[in-house]
């Protein structure tokens, strides 16, 4: 501090402990009741909006859905995602259209990009064993370049209908997912890349071999529960069940 | 500022945070969200408004409190009336937007350590009454929205082809990436403080002129 402020310092005696105690906490209690306040206020609004945001990531990955229901996908059993569930496993969205029909399961993918985690969420179709859509939930690759994996026309046509078929012991997928050189896709297991986002364009590939490979083996043999599941339940069920 | 007993408000008390003190092109105050959210004018229009509140309303209640708080004890006091509003902001900004506060990232958080805030704090509205400060605050939130703006329109025009989410020139163009990169943050604030230090020392010349000539 200046030395007219260490003046008037030494010729004042110095604040004893009380006030400055009575400060921080008065200023302490302030605080948190401002914070628990915004808290409170805002939270309905908070869980509302992600939501909503999961509801529209399900519903674009998976063509046709207009309701939704939660599931637990584990090594032995596919259970309706209640408050009471336990939250071990993998956590797939499933899709139905007006009639209560299963259109697709929506589930979460991940694989290291060129800067970070690319995450990803994408829709599978247990009619035509094909992924139906995808949906970049996060990532941090180069704009202009790695991104295009969001925008790129061409490479999202890859997805309107990827196979991902299982073999026939049903272990893992007859055939990879696999990304290749832009433009030599051959096969509908295949994904064309971007030529300039190679790196992006593999991950994609890879997250979604990865987690169908994990997944659809014990997904598959519980498809039928999935599609006699009671009707979805109504949104405020749903918001209260992900609040849990 | 450093006339304490002059608490009459003037246009000046306003103006200087927009102009002649401006956090950004001036005092060099902040720059960690300047560079880092300004790729898009929607982003730094947010990350402006974000700022404004917080100095605003930490401003108020320091210089409300200003009297009762001891000398010794005064950062800390003030550190945590920012932590406070900074994350009221942030609870405010999820609910609107979980778009906008993902693009915001951690940079909302981190407005407790804009030093542009403390810094404001500490030399004014600890020594101003209220009214002052509000006034002040105001402005100087303002030239910092203003500041970001700059920035973030610049910055979005040329590295996307947008102004605001909406296109401008067509497919045709071809955006210059390097723009919404950390590279082109640094790029454009230096263009800008070029501009701004050409137009000082013009001033200062066109001042100085008649002087010499007398």
């Amino acid at each position: 501090m200046s030395t007219a402020r260490a003046d008037t310092q030494a010729t004042q005696p110095s604040t004893p402990t009380g006030p400055m105690i009575r400060t921080l906490m008065g200023i302490a209690m302030l605080s948190g009741f401002l914070v628990v306040l915004t808290y409170q206020l805002t939270k309905p609004m908070i869980a509302e909006n992600q939501r909503r945001a999961i509801e529209a990531a399900v519903f674009q990955v998976i063509p046709g859905a207009i309701t939704r229901r939660n599931f637990l996908v584990t090594e032995t059993s596919v259970t309706a995602v209640t408050p009471d569930t336990p939250t071990e496993g993998t956590l797939v969205y499933a899709g139905y259209d007006e009639q209560g029909n299963l259109k697709g399961v929506a589930a979460k993918a991940g694989a290291q990009g060129y800067a970070d985690m690319i995450h990803l969420l994408y829709g599978y179709d247990a009619d035509c064993e094909c992924i139906r859509g995808i949906k970049v939930l996060k990532l941090a690759e180069t704009p202009g370049l790695g991104d295009r994996i969001i925008s790129d026309a061409n490479f999202i046509a890859n997805f309107d209908a990827l196979e991902a078929k299982l073999n026939a012991t049903g272990e893992r997928l007859a055939n990879p997912i696999v990304t290749v050189k832009a433009g030599t896709k051959q096969h509908p297991w295949e994904i064309d890349a971007i030529s300039g986002a190679t790196i992006s364009s593999k991950a994609v590939g890879k997250a979604l071999n990865q987690s169908t490979q994990q997944l659809l083996p014990q997904l598959m043999p519980h498809i039928e529960a999935l599609r006699n599941a009671p009707p979805p339940p109504s949104e405020a069920e749903t918001a209260k069940a992900e609040n849990q | 500022m450093t006339k304490k007993q002059d608490n009459s408000i003037t246009w000046e008390t306003f103006s200087e945070g927009l102009w002649r003190d401006n956090p950004v092109f001036v005092m060099l105050l902040g720059m960690c969200p300047v560079l880092a959210v300004t790729n898009s004018a929607i982003n730094a229009l947010a990350m402006g408004v974000a700022t404004t509140f917080v100095l605003l309303a930490s401003g108020t209640l320091i210089s409300l409190l200003r009297n009762s708080i001891p000398k010794q004890v005064r950062i800390a006091t003030f550190i945590v009336i920012i932590a406070t509003f900074v994350t009221i902001v942030d609870y405010t900004i999820q609910a609107i937007s979980l778009d906008l506060y993902n693009a915001l990232g951690a940079f909302i958080q981190l407005i407790v350590v804009n030093c542009m805030i403390l810094g404001r704090a500490e030399a004014y509205s600890s020594r101003n009454p209220p009214l002052k400060s509000i006034v002040n605050a105001t402005g100087m939130g303002l030239g910092f929205t203003l500041a970001l703006l700059c920035l973030g329109v610049v910055r979005e025009i040329l590295g996307a082809g947008s102004l605001f989410g909406v296109d401008l020139f067509g497919p045709r163009f071809e955006p210059w990436v390097v723009m919404v990169l950390p590279a082109g943050g640094f790029l454009v604030l230096g263009a800008w403080l070029l501009l701004f230090e050409w137009l000082k020392q013009r001033k200062t010349e066109t001042e100085l002129k008649p002087a010499a000539e007398s």
